[in-house]
């Protein structure tokens, strides 16, 4: 383990790759931001007139898009990780002899292309679908209410989605805990609530991070659960940046959306794991 | 220079290895030479410097200064695997991929051997485990795998067998019947052991020579029977067995014996078993050497008196007495429980005697406590 | 407390499983259901069940040559990001060196850029080039976004390799090379397997980055989202079904053979 040359080989294919086709359009789409239109018919021709102001125009823009993207996001991830802690918490603690196998049934529905997944959603919680009418004739929503296009659908469909992503990590984290630390805080006086609050949860932390970060990253610049599932009451983030490329073609504004989004994002993940405590990411 | 390192034989000397991690020294200017055939112990405590030692031995270390020399070739800075010297890790590092022959058969099959089947059954026998050839090391145990570890590396019938501490792991019952079957196999292969140890009786149970380390040094290297009996440092006397260290001067002599003076009381010792260096010394007794007695029972040899017993542990095989002494020191007693008498309790009233000739002379200047911090489960992956 | 709502509370944990599970599955059921609908080209109403689906799952127009292509694009990019990642992760859990944090760094970036970003800014930089999106480019797009994962993945491998087996092999005249082959290798192939899995996993049902680099090239779950609005034929449902069973299969088989391999 002593040549110095060796792990500069390994790495110069790889990280060759990711320099060019990771760092440089990075680079590239930020130089776009600050691009206008040249005048005089074309579409798709810009000139580099470094406007920072694409900035502040695209945000005003799509102030309620971008609202609605991080709203959606922070409400399907939190949705997310109350539906799958315990989950992951049953299955490292209560499965026995069915652990591996719970755990491919997590992952499972993974295999369907998400697509699919997200359509047939659409489909069930739609007119023809069994939910709706189920509801109704239990009159728990009123005749004219309808489940898909609306915010609600859509949030649904990013936190089913994302289950997995929460769940595989914090089981990780779970499983790692010593049942015998859970006995002896009952040995102490503690009860099932208070165990679970001060030790339980402390110790899955590192999960609960992992999870909710793996989960709130890809939620926030979704689209296509919006898209499917939604109106154009519920655009997103996302849909905006999409139609911008392929709809109207406007790739400074397109540019300028596409860094706040990831501005904004890494600033909300430093906040969250400073708070949080974890250092190691990967 | 590979072949030549490969087919080297001899006695192992070290001459002058130092090694340095930045500014933490693991092993300060050390030599030594290890007989041929021997089985040589390498003991002291966690951080002493003994693993590191044995790891440049083996070449998993470079070492910062010094040299290497096995026979008349030099190997210090050749690889591992053009040494004709083989390990036995400390966790056996048996290959779970492999099966127990491709296991044993590894060392034979890389040096290009290919009919290695003779060879890989004869060591299978030897360790008494040919049932396990097609088995994974997973699906054995602790024990079966220390034997695997032990048949890998010897199959190889290289010049030098190193064993780094392969019976921490084992139950206390294993451990002494590995030992026996250790010390065995060694002189029937008659392949030069080295042995890394924390631990005192397993070294003097199997060693013909032990060196004890502490910090990087040799603090002393001799017989088991030599370093027992004539410890030349405290870190030696406490480390091996327990001694009773006790402050006093030399006040005269008397042929081949002086007289030592500890805090007012007289006694005798030989003057060649003493390593002052002037007249203050650490008087050096074994407990199980001393005789406790009643204040009117008649003595023999030297007697201390006004002694006080403070604390009485009887273990069977063995009493064993504190005894507080006037100057406000507490002496360990080993009584053999041989002749039924009623041990003494606590706060009688005592003298404690011994034969001159068991006592042995420490610097003055020595760290009485020295050596007696060792604790006895020591954590299997320090140093 | 009556025993009913006793054996209630030390199961509660067991019972929400069951209805999570069953939560999780809900699509796949109907994804699986719909599979055997009688519909000529809209799959949105039942109208009768058939295995005619099933028996000619490349009817629809244009599915089973998105299929192709998302296929062919699984298996290069799973190639070459496993080879680099591979690479990378062993540079990186093996050898000190300098930048090893900028390194890290650049690894963990593309895992934390929303796919959107990573898609568009992919396709800017090919349009400067004047590349037109298509196969190529998408291939080179998902080699981006799971090479990532590749690392993270074998390097938990390696850092999980104790380094005193590679030490066992030197000391039993195993040089580096004949090491690396005949014990390293060996025993992080496991995680280069799962590696190789997680990314065509990833590869195959990528669709954000896909709809931005690949121009006129229809993927699988390209196809699907174009025939979200008129609803997709029951043939794509059959080849979603499929993949399914095939891929559970795939695990299972996996666990089987693992389990195996410890009792003997």
């Amino acid at each position: 383990m002593k040549k110095i040359s060796t792990p500069y080989l390994l790495l110069i294919p790889g990280m060759g790759f990711l320099f060019i086709f990771f760092l440089l359009p990075i680079f590239n789409l930020a130089q776009t931001s600050t691009q206008t239109p040249k005048g005089g018919g074309d579409t798709g021709q810009y000139i580099q007139t470094w406007r920072f102001a694409n900035y502040v125009d695209a945000f005003v823009a799509n102030r309620e898009q971008f609202y609605r993207s991080f709203i959606y996001a922070i409400i399907a991830t939190i949705l997310a990780l109350l539906i799958a802690y315990p989950l992951a918490y049953a299955i490292a603690f209560k499965a026995g002899k069915l652990k591996n196998v719970m755990l491919v049934l997590v992952v499972a529905p993974f295999f369907v292309s998400f697509l699919l997944r997200t359509i047939a959603w659409r489909q069930i919680l739609g007119e023809q679908g069994f939910v709706v009418p189920t509801l109704r004739s239990l009159h728990i929503i009123s005749s004219s209410t309808t489940l898909t296009s609306t915010a609600t659908a859509v949030i649904a469909g990013m936190t089913y989605n994302f289950l997995p992503f929460m769940t595989l990590p914090l089981y990780a984290s779970i499983d790692r805990i010593d049942p015998r630390t859970l006995e002896a805080s009952g040995d102490l006086y503690a009860n099932a609530f208070t165990t679970f609050r001060k030790v339980t949860l402390p110790l899955s932390m590192p999960g609960v991070v992992a999870g909710t970060l793996l989960t709130f990253i890809p939620a926030a610049g979704d689209y296509v659960n919006a898209s499917i599932l939604g109106s154009p009451q519920t655009k997103m983030l996302g849909n905006v940046i999409e139609s911008r490329y392929f709809k109207i073609v406007d790739y400074p504004t397109a540019a300028a959306l596409s860094f706040t989004l990831m501005a904004a994002i890494l600033v909300l993940v430093m906040v969250y794991v400073r708070k949080a405590g974890t250092e190691e990411l990967v | 220079m590979a072949d030549v390192a490969s087919s080297a034989r001899g006695d192992l000397k070290l001459s002058n290895i130092t090694k340095s991690y930045g500014d933490f020294t693991a092993v300060n200017n050390l030599s030594l030479v290890i007989p041929e055939g021997s089985f040589f112990a390498l003991l002291g405590p966690s951080g002493c410097g003994k693993t590191t030692t044995l790891r440049m031995i083996a070449g998993l270390e470079e070492p910062t200064k010094g040299t290497i020399h096995l026979g008349s070739t030099d190997i210090t800075d050749t690889k591992p695997y053009q040494r004709p010297i083989n390990t036995v890790f400390q966790n056996y590092a048996l290959f779970p991929h492999l099966s127990i022959f491709e296991n044993i058969a590894f060392g034979l099959r890389r040096r290009g051997i290919k009919d290695v089947d003779d060879a890989v059954n004869k060591a299978l026998e030897l360790v008494e485990l040919p049932h396990l050839a097609q088995r994974k090391p997973t699906q054995l145990s602790g024990g079966q795998q220390q034997r695997i570890a032990l048949a890998r590396a010897i199959v190889n019938r290289p010049a030098l067998l190193l064993l780094d501490e392969p019976l921490g792991a084992l139950d206390l019952k294993l451990r002494r019947q590995m030992q026996i079957e250790l010390k065995w196999i060694q002189k029937e292969v008659g392949i030069t052991f080295v042995h890394v140890t924390h631990d005192q009786e397993e070294a003097m149970t199997m060693a013909d020579t032990i060196a004890v380390m502490n910090e990087g040094e040799i603090e002393q290297m001799g017989s088991p029977a030599e370093l027992y009996d004539n410890p030349k440092t405290a870190f030696v006397a406490n480390f091996l067995g327990q001694s009773n260290l006790i402050k006093g001067s030399i006040t005269g002599s008397d042929g081949n014996n002086q007289i030592v003076d500890l805090f007012g009381q007289k006694i005798s010792m030989q003057k060649d078993r003493s390593h002052a260096v002037d007249n203050s010394i650490l008087a050096g007794i074994r407990p199980e050497k001393f005789r406790i007695s009643r204040l009117e029972t008649s003595t023999s040899g030297n007697v201390l008196t006004g002694g006080k017993v403070e604390d009485v542990s009887y273990i069977g095989v063995s009493t064993q007495y504190q005894v507080l002494m006037p100057w406000g020191q507490e002496l360990m007693v080993f009584e053999q429980n041989d002749d039924g008498v009623a041990p003494f309790s606590v706060g009688e009233s005592v003298n404690i005697s011994w034969e001159p000739i068991f006592t042995f002379a420490l610097r003055g200047d020595d760290d009485a406590e020295a050596g007696t911090e060792v604790s006895p489960d020591e954590d299997l992956d320090e140093e | 407390m009556s025993s009913l709502s006793r054996w209630f509370g030390r199961n509660l944990l067991r019972i929400y499983a069951v209805i999570a599970f069953t939560y999780l599955f809900i699509p796949v059921a109907y994804t699986f259901a719909f599979s055997f609908n009688d519909s000529a080209k809209s799959n949105l109403i039942w109208k009768g069940f058939t295995f005619a689906n099933w028996q000619n799952p490349c009817g629809a127009p244009d599915v089973c040559g998105a299929l192709g292509n998302s296929i062919k694009i699984g298996l290069l990019a799973t190639t070459f990001a496993t080879i680099l990642g591979t690479m990378i992760a062993f540079a990186l859990g093996r050898h000190k060196f300098r930048g090893r944090s900028t390194t890290n760094l650049l690894i963990f970036l593309p895992m934390a850029t929303p796919e959107i970003v990573l898609g568009a800014s992919l396709l800017s930089l090919f349009l400067v080039f004047k590349i037109n999106p298509g196969f190529w480019p998408t291939v080179i797009a998902h080699v981006l976004f799971c090479v990532s994962f590749v690392v993270v993945t074998v390097k938990a491998r390696i850092a999980s390799l104790d380094p005193r087996l590679e030490q066992a092999a030197m000391d039993l005249y195993a040089n580096e090379v004949e090491t690396f082959r005949r014990v390293t290798l060996p025993l992080v192939a496991p995680g280069i397997a799962a590696a190789a899995l997680l990314a065509f996993s990833l590869s195959f049902d990528d669709f954000i980055i896909t709809n931005f680099n690949s121009g006129t090239m229809n993927t699988f779950p390209k196809f699907i989202y174009v025939s979200a609005a008129r609803g997709i034929p029951a043939q794509a449902n059959v080849i979603g079904s499929a993949m399914f069973i095939l891929a559970l299969s795939i695990v299972i088989i996996g666990q089987f053979v693992g389990r195996k391999r410890k009792v003997s």
